[in-house]
């Protein structure tokens, strides 16, 4: 068993020091590789070769959209949980408020009767779901740590209650005939049609790329400085002059622009959105794929994202016990963020300095253990 | 706003708030307990509590109660009502157990940060809620009728007050009583008590730390046992996903009272059950489940500390 995970250890270290010495035009046509890959996957023509790879009970282009919104959600939360290390366990209250907006606004089937293309409801939606941020943050961005996980998670089954219960927000009949992302081919026919998931996969890849471009700079900038050392101790950072509660409101904030994106982005897909889209559980799949990935690490949150949303979707149509595994899945991930938080608290591509955090506070066990 | 509806039967929905009150309280004991020794926001207690009341209710179907028996005499009530609270708290214990010795000690050895254990704690919550949803196939499971619920005891002010609303309060404030007695005359409340002041000056005293937090989580254990055993009789049904509503406002319950203070958490819970009630008369019940997170947000912005203040008076950082 050992012997087996020193082996593994050694072999990615072997991988990351390779990668930290090569040189840079060497990483960059690896990046290039590796995107232009995830843009071909979905191209029959290209999926075919690649054995028990593709999803076996439904379509592989939707299957590789739904992994492309979990990677961007996880994306999200890694700067709330991995860079600021602020526990938001109601994450996917952002993604409902952004889904939301747009389809109040879009939707015929809405009171407001607005009728606006999805575009225009876009922005709109970016800055409600900042603003909607903001405010869940204010009052309990002051308080300790366990607290926030709270009201976070208060926040989402708020929202899920009041899209449910509200006339306004239509409850489980929800709002349909939300329109798609404009643009449209040189013969007329809409780019972002009902049929073909694939267009809507590379837009958020695409997105994916920027997000992750302005998260990485972000992080690098002082903004990311101050957010790590609000995770690594609050009260230094605090005396050395960090005004911990603007980054910390910052962390949310940017957090909640991306979840908020995502949801406008499914909205735009799916067009319809339902209370039923709102099924509490998806915080915890989205922080499962942020610790299994390795939080505060923005690769790792891809990989967790991404891996976290394949597996789900690969356990559809597979029964165990008369039971579709898919029904396991909640259970699984459950299990999944104890393991990982008691044999391996940095996730699988862990963010370096997050390790070393780990290890330090292991030498600082008190008395009777 | 309808102020009609409250005011018909204002003393009926009193008498309910705190009927459900006193199950939050008795939930929010638990919370309270294990976040006063370890600071630890106990996440998986609410699957403590859905424990005991699966198992109450699969421990009377072993003794022949299925779900349309009605039991009927003072003495088998009784009997099978003791049965089922003692099984409640078994399993409930047990859960309890499991979890702090699965889940938290593997972090407490490693000195890990607060966040982990929050994240252990709703991960083993979770995967817990999901086996009995497994196991029940998300259905509704039956409680056979222990105690009639249509049976008035006594009125007060023209209320109608039934039996299984007295049951369950003075029940809840009986434990409750019990529980203060321990925590602050026994030897083993003593070194509760030491440790939740200060965890390594207790140990180097000679406290068993681990067999105190131990003894904690046993404590909590039982009265969400309890507590899920009287839900049973209360509500007649159980599914598996109840719990981590509850769980919430029993937190809740625990913030309104004081974190950390056992009678904090008996006024916290009787306190948000009747808010709760009267809320749900003015709104309409379909907004009933946002009143406690309502008030946790109000509560958390004016006085995090609660109505009563942490009980050994810590400030919190």
């Amino acid at each position: 068993m050992t012997s087996v995970r020193e082996w593994i250890d050694s072999g990615r270290h072997a991988v990351s020091e390779r990668w930290h010495d090569a040189p840079r035009w060497m990483r960059w046509a690896v990046i290039a590789a590796v995107i232009v890959f995830f843009y071909a996957l979905p191209n029959r023509e290209f999926y075919q070769w690649l054995g028990p790879i593709p999803t076996t009970g439904s379509n592989f282009g939707q299957v590789l959209f739904t992994i492309s919104i979990y990677v961007l959600l996880a994306v999200g939360l890694n700067i709330v949980v991995g860079f600021a290390g602020l526990l938001d366990l109601g994450y996917f209250g952002f993604f409902a408020v952004g889904a939301y907006t747009v389809a109040v606004l879009t939707s015929p089937s809405s009171d407001l009767k607005t009728l606006w293309p999805w575009l225009l409801a876009l922005p709109l939606a970016l800055v409600l779901t900042m603003v909607s941020g903001v405010m869940l943050g204010t009052p309990t961005l002051r308080l300790r740590g366990d607290y926030l996980a709270i009201v976070t998670l208060g926040f989402a089954e708020m929202i899920r209650v009041a899209a449910t219960s509200s006339e306004f927000l239509k409850g489980q009949r929800g709002f349909n005939q939300i329109p798609h992302p404009p643009g449209s081919y040189s013969d007329g026919k809409p780019i972002f049609g009902v049929l073909d998931p694939r267009p809507y996969y590379w837009l958020v890849l695409t997105l994916i790329i920027l997000v992750v471009l302005g998260v990485r700079n972000l992080n690098r900038s002082r903004v990311g400085r101050a957010w790590i050392s609000i995770r690594e101790d609050e009260d230094a950072a605090q005396l050395m002059g960090v005004p911990t509660f603007k980054f910390k409101l910052w962390a949310f904030a940017s957090g909640a622009f991306i979840g908020g994106l995502a949801g406008a982005l499914f909205a735009g897909k799916q067009n319809f959105v339902s209370s039923q889209n709102l099924e509490l559980l998806n915080s915890i799949i989205i922080l499962a794929a942020v610790i299994l990935g390795g939080s505060g690490n923005i690769v790792g949150a891809i990989v967790g994202g991404g891996l976290v949303a394949y597996m789900i979707e690969r356990f559809r149509g597979i029964e165990f016990f008369g039971i579709e595994l898919y029904e396991y899945r909640f259970m699984f991930f459950g299990l999944v963020l104890v393991i990982m938080m008691i044999f391996r608290p940095q996730g699988l591509i862990p963010n370096r300095r997050r390790a070393a955090e780990f290890k330090d506070r292991r030498k600082e066990v008190t008395v009777g253990g | 706003m309808d102020f009609n509806t409250l005011f018909s039967d204002f003393g009926g929905y009193t008498i309910t708030g705190l009927t459900v009150g006193a199950i939050y309280a008795l939930v929010a004991l638990g919370y309270t307990l294990v976040y006063g020794v370890l600071r630890l926001i106990n996440f998986a207690h609410s699957e403590v509590f859905i424990a005991g009341a699966f198992a109450a209710i699969w421990g009377w179907a072993a003794l022949g109660l299925d779900r349309d028996t009605v039991v009927s005499g003072f003495g088998s009530i009784m009997l099978y009502l003791l049965v089922g609270a003692l099984i409640a708290a078994v399993a409930s214990a047990g859960t309890a157990t499991v979890i702090e010795r699965v889940a938290y000690r593997p972090l407490r050895k490693r000195n890990a940060p607060p966040l982990a254990f929050l994240i252990t704690a709703i991960g083993a919550s979770i995967a817990i809620a999901e086996a009995f949803g497994i196991y029940t196939r998300r259905l509704p499971v039956g409680a056979p009728t222990v105690v009639r619920s249509d049976i008035v005891l006594f009125e007060v002010f023209g209320t109608e007050v039934t039996v299984v609303q007295v049951l369950v309060i003075a029940s809840a404030l009986a434990m409750m009583v019990a529980l203060d007695l321990f925590i602050n005359r026994s030897r083993v409340g003593r070194g509760i008590r030491a440790v939740a002041q200060d965890q390594n000056t207790a140990a180097l005293m000679g406290i068993n730390k681990d067999r105190i937090i131990l003894v904690v989580f046993i404590i909590g254990g039982v009265m969400a046992g309890v507590a899920g055993m009287l839900y049973d009789v209360r509500i007649g049904t159980l599914t598996y996903s109840v719990g981590f509503l509850l769980g919430l406002k029993a937190f809740t319950a625990a913030v309104l009272g004081g974190i950390g203070n056992l009678r904090g958490a008996l006024i916290g819970g009787l306190l948000l059950g009747l808010v709760e009630n009267y809320a749900s008369a003015l709104f309409g019940a379909n907004w009933k489940d946002l009143v406690a997170f309502v008030v946790l947000v109000v509560l958390l912005m004016f006085r995090p500390t609660g109505l009563l203040g942490e009980s050994l008076g810590r400030a919190r950082a």
